[in-house]
Order: structure tokens, then C-alpha cells, then sequence
């Protein structure tokens, strides 16, 4: 489980999210939606420890992580998603993958071989680039790689940005098998329709403040939009 | 025509004594960006190793193969030192690090006069090593060809740990994309750490293989930097196969030259040979392509 209470992040002398809840229980999906601009970003990598938390904690499992480093995260079981289908791309996708299987050590091979069987498409692809995967592909990869850490939690930002509408359908079924496998999943999505299907919870972020919180379900596409257009 | 091979092997002596220079720069300018000017003084360090380690073990045979692996270790761990102490804390500030790494720098020297004294010191060379093979009608010192074999051997060696080992992959992925490999579980911290290690333990072997082609003294760090950093440049950051091309390509012009010309004006030509190269292709021979910056 994944908790952010009262998190305010910034930049430099500007602050972007001020004083932020969020919980992310065990099997349950928990979509953090808004415009672009709103803090959805700087909340993640704040949560992930890529940017520092001003005040507020971060918790996983009840164990305060606010000060540890990215990668000390992970191994509490925090696996962070970036946007934009990042991958290292002179590595190939093998390499991708076995980067984070040597960092994660016991039963990573398993896990490789779990999330291959999620993306079967990546099994093909594994001695290319990463570079030169398609943008699809490149998210799938970055997917895999988050679940080779073995997490407990995945932070995912806008999954099905700016890739093939194929390839999106396969992402959405993913992350909603995990969820139901048990994983806690903290979603940034854009696609309004998807993320509140999936999610359990929804918060709206709007100007680094939530301004509106509630139960997912696909009906509550209205409200949501509604609270989302103020 | 007869003149032709011996200045190609020259070169590619010259070459060779430039590659083990240049390559442990290779991994900590090419592929960290850290400016570290005390590289050469690892090199100096690892010298002076091979001296200490004959002073206790008179056998030369013995001493300049257990030099190889203590010089690694000695410029190793001043690089480590160097690394955790300064550089560590200036990583977005390269200017700041060459201004310091040159203050390390000249401490080291200095450090080496205290020690051992200002003026140069001797080691010498085993049997093995000594007088010269014929090769295609030359007459080739053995000490050349052993540094050649040195310095094939360091870049076989190099590329295969960033190849395949896990470090390997740890040094790619921070090199490429620091925060994603920090929240990939990779500790870039360590890796950076790991990284200067091995590329000063690469210019303490340098040193110890220097030694084996004259005198060594506390400024000895000093001749080779700027050749160093110039491989590098010219060979492309962040690639390996460049850096080794560039520092054949380099060895051989400058032998060229010399044979041509004199050994200063030699200089001045490569300088401006270079400064040509690198206003028509300033990414470097060998320049890092992919489909996307990710």
C-alpha cells in the first residue's frame, strides 16, 4: 500500500502541488486525473523520490520512504512507469530487463518470464534496441521492467499516451490483470474513460490541489467531467 | 616504401600508449562527463606503483606482473577517493570539477616529489621484454609490442565488462538515463562510484606500462592528459570503438609527422589536424544514433 499525506512539492521557489492525499490499497487501481499542468507529474516523481517531498510523507506498506533514494523505493516494492515510453535505448529489450533483474535478485527470473507472458509481443522483439522498438513496445517493455522488480505498488504515468490504438486496448487489459493479481496501482491517465473504469477511487488535481475525490466506475464519466471542466 | 611500415608501426606504437591512456577517459569523460584532470596522476600513481613493487621484489619478470593488477588497484582506489570526496559533489558543475581535479592534480605531484623525490627514477624493464623481434623486416622492440598486446588486451577486457557483465549494463543504463535507472532499482550512486574505479584502475595500468618505455617522474601524469582527453574528443563521446580508432588514427599522424618534420611542429600540425576534424564533425568519429533520445 501506497499513502502520500499532505505531500507539497515544487521546483525551485515555485511550489506545484500543495498538500496532497492519496491512498493506493493493495489490488485496487486509483486514477489521479486532470489537465495538463495541474501537478499530476510532480506528484508522481515526488512519490517515486525523484523529486524531494517539501512537507508531507510518503509511505509504502506503513514505512516512511520520504527521505530514501529512487532505487531504495523500488526494493520496498514501489515500481515507477515514466510517461513517454521511456526505455534505455542502446540497451536491447533482453538487456532492459535483466538491468533491472540484477538489481531486484531473488525470483526476478520468474518475473522476467511473468511479464513476458503479459506482453507475448516482447518475447519477438527481445535482442533489438529498445531505441528502435515502436513507441507501443517501448511501453510495454517499461511495464515488464516495472514488474520485474517484483512491486507491490506501481506508479504509473499516462500509460496509453501517444501509442497505436492496438497496442492500447493490450496496455488497459494489463494493468487491470494486475490490479486483480493483487498490485496497487497509482494512475495518471488522460483517457478519462479507461481510468475510471479501472479505478476504484478517483481524485481530480487541479492547480497542485485535489478538488474532487469519489468511487470509479465508468458511470461517474460525468461527474468526473463535470468537476474536471470548472 | 621502406620507410612506409617502419613509421606505421611507430604510429601504431604511439597509438597504443595513447589507447591505454585514454581509455580508462573513455569511460569517466566519455561516458560520466566528469573533466578529471588528475587522470594523469592516476597514471603517475600506478608508475610509481610498478617502482615501489621493484624495490621489494628485485626479479623485474615478477614485479611488472604483479605491477599490472597493484597499479589497477592503486589508481582504482584513488579514483574512488576522489570520486566519494570531490567529485561526487559537483556532478552538474563541470567547470567547477576541472578547476578542482587540477588542484588534485598538482597536490599529487607534489605529493610524488615529497615521496620519491623530484628527479626520475628508473624501472627497469625484465629479460623478457628486452632487445627487439624481427618483424616483416624491422627490427621491433619487444617493450612496443608488449604494450600493443597491453593495450588490445585493456579494450578487450573494457568492452566485455560493459558488454555483458551486470555492472556493464548498470554503467549503460545510468550513462543514458540517470533517473530511470535510479527507479529501475539501479543505485547510480554506487555505479558511479563503480565506473570511476574502473576507469582510474585503467590509467594506473597505463602507468605501469609507461614505465616499461623510459623514465618515470612525478610530472609524468601531465604529457599524457591532454593527449587523453583528446582520443576522446575526437574519438566521440560515450563509445569505446571511437576512442580506439582515434587513438591509432592520432599515433599514426603524429609519427608522420615527426618523421616528417620535427617533434614540436609535429604537434602544432596534429593540433591543427585536429581542430579541422573537429569544426567538420564535432560529435566525433563514432557518434551514439537512435530512434529516439530515450
Amino acid at each position: 500500500m501506497l499513502q502520500l499525506c499532505g505531500v507539497h512539492v515544487g521546483y525551485g521557489r515555485t511550489e506545484v502541488v500543495h498538500g496532497v492525499d492519496v491512498e493506493v490499497p493493495a489490488g485496487q487501481v486509483v486514477a489521479v486525473l486532470g489537465h495538463n499542468g495541474a501537478g499530476k507529474t510532480t506528484l508522481l516523481r515526488a512519490a517515486v523520490g525523484l523529486l524531494p517531498v517539501r512537507s508531507g510523507a510518503v509511505l509504502v506498506d506503513g514505512d516512511d520512504v520520504t527521505r530514501a533514494r529512487p532505487h531504495q523505493r523500488v526494493r520496498r516494492g514501489l515500481a515507477y512507469v515514466p510517461q513517454g515510453q521511456q526505455s534505455f535505448g542502446q540497451l536491447t529489450a533482453r538487456e532492459n530487463l535483466q538491468l533491472v533483474a540484477d538489481a531486484a535478485g531473488s525470483g526476478a527470473a520468474r518475473r522476467v518470464d511473468e511479464a513476458l507472458d503479459l506482453f507475448p509481443a516482447l518475447r519477438e522483439v527481445l535482442g533489438r534496441r529498445a531505441g528502435l522498438l515502436s513507441g507501443g513496445q517501448r511501453q510495454q517493455l517499461a511495464i515488464a521492467r516495472a514488474l520485474v522488480t517484483g512491486p507491490r505498488v506501481m506508479v504509473l504515468d499516462e500509460p496509453t499516451e501517444g501509442i497505436q490504438p492496438s497496442v492500447v486496448a493490450e496496455i488497459e487489459d494489463a494493468v487491470v490483470q494486475l490490479a486483480a493479481a493483487g498490485l496497487g496501482v497509482l494512475l495518471v491517465e488522460q483517457h478519462v474513460g479507461f481510468a475510471l473504469a479501472a479505478a476504484a477511487r478517483y481524485h481530480v488535481l487541479e492547480s497542485g490541489r485535489v478538488t474532487a475525490s469519489g468511487a470509479g466506475g465508468a458511470e461517474q464519466q460525468d461527474v468526473v467531467r463535470a468537476a474536471m471542466a470548472l | 616504401m621502406d620507410a612506409l611500415l617502419p613509421q606505421l608501426f611507430a604510429g601504431l606504437s604511439l597509438g597504443s600508449v595513447l589507447l591505454l591512456a585514454a581509455l580508462g577517459l573513455a569511460l569517466t569523460f566519455g561516458q560520466m562527463g566528469v573533466i578529471n584532470m588528475a587522470h594523469g596522476e592516476f597514471m603517475m600513481a600506478g608508475a610509481y606503483t610498478a617502482f615501489v613493487v621493484q624495490q621489494l621484489l628485485p626479479d623485474a619478470g615478477v614485479s611488472l606482473l604483479v605491477s599490472l593488477p597493484l597499479g589497477f588497484l592503486v589508481g582504482g582506489l584513488l579514483g574512488l577517493l576522489l570520486e566519494v570526496t570531490l567529485i561526487s559533489r559537483m556532478y552538474r558543475r563541470p567547470l567547477d570539477t576541472l578547476l578542482v581535479t587540477f588542484g588534485v592534480s598538482l597536490v599529487l605531484q607534489q605529493a610524488a616529489r615529497d615521496v620519491f623525490g623530484a628527479p626520475n627514477v628508473d624501472v627497469r624493464a625484465p629479460a623478457w621484454l628486452s632487445g627487439a623481434v624481427p618483424l616483416l623486416g624491422m627490427d621491433v622492440p619487444r617493450t612496443r609490442l608488449f604494450i600493443l598486446a597491453l593495450a588490445v588486451a585493456a579494450v578487450l577486457a573494457l568492452s566485455m565488462v560493459l558488454k555483458v557483465t551486470p555492472l556493464g549494463r548498470r554503467i549503460r543504463a545510468t550513462v543514458q538515463n540517470r533517473d530511470l535507472a535510479e527507479t529501475s532499482g539501479v543505485s547510480t550512486r554506487a555505479t558511479d562510484r563503480l565506473t570511476f574505479f574502473v576507469g582510474s584502475g585503467i590509467a594506473g595500468v597505463a602507468g605501469v606500462a609507461l614505465t616499461l618505455l623510459g623514465s618515470i617522474g612525478p610530472t609524468l601524469g601531465t604529457a599524457y592528459v591532454v593527449d587523453a582527453f583528446l582520443v576522446v574528443v575526437v574519438g566521440g563521446i560515450g563509445q569505446l570503438k571511437g576512442a580506439v580508432l582515434a587513438a591509432v588514427g592520432l599515433g599514426i599522424l603524429q609519427a608522420g609527422f615527426e618523421y616528417s618534420t620535427t617533434a614540436s611542429l609535429a604537434k602544432v600540425l596534429l593540433f591543427v589536424v585536429i581542430v579541422a576534424f573537429l569544426q567538420l564533425r564535432p560529435q566525433g568519429l563514432v557518434s551514439v544514433r537512435t530512434r529516439s533520445l530515450a
